[in-house]
């Protein structure tokens, strides 16, 4: 999105890619996305959206982003109908909208099981016309040849150049079918870098998720926020290489999460009769049901399976049931047509037919609401994002942008479902806007400067690569694949629903350990001038993710009380009632924003105000509808009428 | 019972250099896909005959088949690598052959540039072409029954399959291949779409077009996605030829 809407300004941009674009990970997304169109009446409106949104992150997000998203979405959504998104359909021809976590509004919009594909498609058509055009000058002369889009594919980050102001002024790349780096310019840099999921292993993130680009930048300087808040989505399906999802549409199409009410029954799920099931959500949460926010649902479905012993054919898993939606009237096909792109992970990756059987599933790592911190401009008057600011979007380093899952800003403690591509979206619809203003305001262009700032980063780099290419034998002993492996099943383990202090000492103990480690981790391969060497690349990216692994620990043992995402029994007034210390949600110390500063010796943690002007805290209680103070005409009057 | 490895079989090299074949053994495991079993070889990188080598490179990304990355030759037929079970193909142990597709140059071992495929996707002017990305109010509508056909066709991955196993797709044909002719028929279709539908039937009727399908049929049978792609191709086979004496008419 940021591409575009830099191209609409008529500026040409250079589109570096881990992977072919059309192969990123945003393809995964399966639920769709959140737009407060009110198409089904019910009185759902952005303010709703935007309020739903802020409390659903615990209060931790900065609100005037989260307001000008929210207002955005409609918009964003039709923008995407426009460029050939097949969404669902109402009978009259309409977007169709379901239902995701956290609201009671039919508020996503969805294009079969397969919304993120569709949506990247879209974006990436759009872009691939951009390559077809060609520049044209001030005096709307066009130069032959240079097209406004050039995209390189296959190019890994491995650092940015920064002048002797430390702005950012580009950055080195690594071609990954060659081997070999080279530098680009750019008035203005933008990481679109996506989340950090591998860093703890398995998750349900594409395995290129490692975090790498924005680990460089932090290692070079920039602020990462938040780090500590990751989301575990509640519905995965475990496996050997990846944790599966199976999305939340699931059940905002009525599938229901239980587990037999027997401990010991070892029978097939479809073999135990209703009466014996435990719908442990819906008995929780009688309003919500089985759409509570994420973060509840994973503690839950963690807690009755892990602390109380319940089990799905005796193994560490809950059933999620849609074999009760096939006895309806619109039947299997109706499940099917809604559910289809979904269903099929499961019937094709455990083999067995989810229309017939409920499916196991257990909590996996999902998102990373933290992420490159990233500055935003208030506009007064309406209470969003000013709407052209160089401000929105720009990480502490001057000239260097982020957006999408790379960034801090929408979320706060804990996601809502179908709120990230908007996010992504709106986000792009920002920085570019942005990113041109930040262009336009320089007095100098990145390429007026002398070559040498960008030679003397090309040849540390250059450097950096030989040195790990060269790692072989001796006192190289480690395997970097084995080391990941280990730091995954720690982070996993420790770092994710449940988090105790003693245990996060221990981690980020282990992690100091890894990252001597890594020093003798072996290349695995010689790297061959001229061909591409997978290992070697890995090797960068091990180290980004352990100083990740290292900012999520930290920030998370600092952090002494239980928000969104970020969860510590020891600090839950329900389960210890006369303990002083077991705050809860803990807005007078820790209504905060967590920023990590790189240092040679370890993460440094620092704290910012989070700018709560546009909508009172509340606590965050899912057990009864809190509404929001303010309601605009509309939306006031039918929730009224409900 | 079945064996407690898997047994694979990888034609590796560097670009277009010689290819060699490696044998590997590793630890079989429950619901274990092609990719844990390169994943096991990364981790300890020795072949069945002891020696030393270098992890296998492979590409991959979503490992949902949803991406199309991972996209393999196993045991000869072209697939994804993630969604390929092993104990459905190797249900008694049987060796596992991986190969990287033939249709694309070689990066290294498995990894192909499938750089030719977005490139007939210019050709073809393969997108919606939108007024600009600012507010414009709501799209087009479409009926039920149109997105249900629009859907799995927008579905395609640009994996490789069809053209991997198509005869008429190779280096010294131009063929576009039938994932891009589906694609046309996708686009031509959109309300908004169909205003350029001329200038995408011309790309399909020229140089690589639809004339080079020699009707061979496999590409549907391989399609990870079940697009109709034969149904696509005869029909933009009707359309391209109602332009083409469209066309005709129109000069005479
Ligand atoms: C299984 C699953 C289902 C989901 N479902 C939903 C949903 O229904 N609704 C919703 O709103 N959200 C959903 N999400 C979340 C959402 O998909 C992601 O947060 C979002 O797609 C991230 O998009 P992005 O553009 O920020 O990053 P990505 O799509 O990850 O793109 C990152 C890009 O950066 C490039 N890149 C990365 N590193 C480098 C590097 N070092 N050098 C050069 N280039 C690099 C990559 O090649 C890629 O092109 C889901 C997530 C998962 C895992």
């Amino acid at each position: 999105m940021t591409v575009i809407k830099l191209c609409e300004a008529g500026i040409p941009v250079d589109l570096l890619s881990l992977v072919p674009v059309k192969r990123s990970h945003s393809v995964c997304a399966q639920g769709g996305i959140n737009a407060s169109v009110n198409i089904k009446g019910e009185g759902d409106s952005p303010y709703t959206h935007f309020y739903e949104t802020v409390k659903g992150g615990d209060f931790l997000a900065n609100q005037p982003p989260v307001k000008g998203m929210a207002d955005a979405a409609p918009g964003i959504v039709f923008m995407l109908d426009r460029m050939g998104v097949p969404f669902n359909r109402t009978p009259e021809g309409n977007l169709d909208f379901r239902r995701f976590g956290g609201t009671l509004f039919h508020r996503t919009a969805f294009a079969g099981a397969t919304t993120g594909q569709q949506l990247l498609y879209a974006l990436d058509e759009q872009v691939r016309r951009w390559e077809t055009i060609t520049v044209e000058d001030e005096r709307g002369v066009t130069i032959p040849g240079e097209m406004m889009v050039r995209k390189f594919e296959y190019f890994d980050l491995t650092g940015l150049v920064l002048d002797s102001g430390g702005v950012c002024r580009g950055v080195v790349v690594q071609d990954l079918k060659t081997g070999e780096q080279m530098t680009f310019r750019g008035d203005a840099v933008c990481l679109a870098t996506g989340g950090p999921g591998l860093v703890f292993g398995r998750s349900t993130n594409s395995v290129i998720n490692t975090g790498s680009a924005a680990a460089i930048a932090y290692q070079q300087g920039a602020l990462y926020g938040n780090g500590e808040f990751i989301q575990v989505h509640p519905t995965a399906i475990p496996g050997q290489d990846k944790l599966r999802l199976i999305s939340e549409s699931v059940r905002g199409e009525g599938g229901r999460v239980w587990v037999p009410k027997d401990r010991n029954d070892r029978r097939l799920g479809k073999d135990i009769p209703e009466g014996e099931r435990y719908y442990f959500l819906e008995e929780r949460y009688p309003k919500y049901r089985n759409l509570v926010p994420r973060d509840i649902a994973s503690r839950e479905i963690f807690r009755t399976v892990r602390h109380e012993g319940y089990s799905a054919e005796g193994q560490e898993a809950a059933y999620l049931d849609v074999t009760h939606l096939t006895r309806t009237p619109a039947g299997k096909a109706g499940v099917r047509k809604k559910l289809e792109g979904v269903l099929e992970i499961y019937e094709k990756f455990v083999g067995v037919d989810p229309y017939e059987n409920p499916m196991k599933i257990f909590p996996a790592v999902h998102y990373s609401m933290g992420g490159l911190w990233v500055d935003f401009e208030k506009d007064e008057s309406t209470g969003s994002l000013k709407a052209v600011s160089p401000r929105n979007q720009m990480t502490n380093i001057p000239g260097l942008f982020a957006t999408g899952e790379a960034d801090y800003q929408y979320h706060g403690a804990n996601r809502l479902g179908a709120n990230s591509l908007l996010s992504c979206i709106y986000g792009g619809m920002v920085t570019g806007p942005a990113m041109a203003a930040w262009r336009e305001s320089r007095k100098e262009s990145a390429f007026d400067l002398s070559s040498s700032l960008f030679d003397s980063e090309l040849s540390r780099r250059r450097e950096e690569f030989e040195a790990l290419s060269r790692r072989a034998g001796g006192e190289f002993t480690v395997n970097p694949y084995r080391l990941h492996h280990e730091l995954g099943d720690m982070m996993l383990t420790k770092v994710t629903v449940e988090r105790h202090n003693k245990e996060l000492d221990d981690v980020i103990g282990k992690i100091k350990e890894y990252q001597a480690q890594w020093h003798k981790c072996a290349a695995l391969d010689t790297a061959m001038k001229g061909t591409m060497s997978q290992p070697v690349v890995f090797l960068r990216h091990l180290k980004g993710m352990l100083d990740l692994a290292e900012i999520i620990a930290a920030g998370a043992r600092a952090r002494e009380e239980c928000r969104g995402a970020h969860y510590k029994p020891d600090f839950d007034p329900e389960l210890h009632e006369n303990d002083p210390k077991a705050v809860g949600r803990d807005d007078a110390h820790w209504l905060k924003t967590t920023l990590a500063t790189y240092t040679p010796e370890g993460a440094k943690l620092s704290y910012e105000e989070v700018d709560v002007s546009l909508e009172k805290l509340a606590k965050r209680d899912y057990g009864k509808v809190s509404k929001p103070t303010k309601t605009e005409g509309a939306s006031a009057q039918a929730s009224a009428e409900k | 019972m079945a064996e407690q490895v898997v047994t694979l079989k990888i034609k590796r090299g560097e670009g277009g250099g010689p290819s060699r074949w490696e044998e590997f053994k590793v630890p079989r495991k429950p619901m274990m896909n092609v990719i844990s079993c390169l994943m096991e070889i990364q981790k300890n990188p020795v072949t069945v005959g002891g020696g030393n080598t270098t992890p296998v490179n492979w590409d991959s990304s979503c490992l949902e088949e949803v991406c199309g990355a991972c996209t393999m030759v196993i045991n000869g037929r072209a697939r994804q690598s993630c969604s390929t079970l092993v104990h459905e193909i190797s249900p008694n142990g049987e060796p596992i052959v991986l190969e990287p597709m033939t249709k694309f140059p070689r990066v290294r071992d498995l990894v192909v540039d499938r750089q030719r495929m977005f490139d007939s996707l210019k050709r073809v002017k393969a997108w919606i072409q939108v007024d600009g990305s600012h507010f414009l109010g709501a799209g087009p509508k479409v009926s039920q029954e149109d997105q249900e056909v629009m859907y799995p066709l927008s579905r395609c991955m640009t994996c490789g399959c069809c053209v991997e196993s198509c005869p008429n797709y190779n280096e010294r044909s131009a063929f576009m291949g039938p994932q891009v002719i589906s694609l046309v028929r996708l686009y031509n279709m959109h309300p908004s779409g169909k205003m350029q539908a001329g200038a995408r039937l011309d790309a399909i009727m020229g140089d690589g077009g639809i004339a080079d399908c020699g009707k061979a049929q496999n590409c549907v049978k391989v399609c990870p996605k079940q697009i109709p792609l034969t149904e696509s191709i005869a029909v933009m086979g009707r359309e391209t030829f109602k332009r083409a004496l469209f066309g005709w008419l129109l000069k005479g």
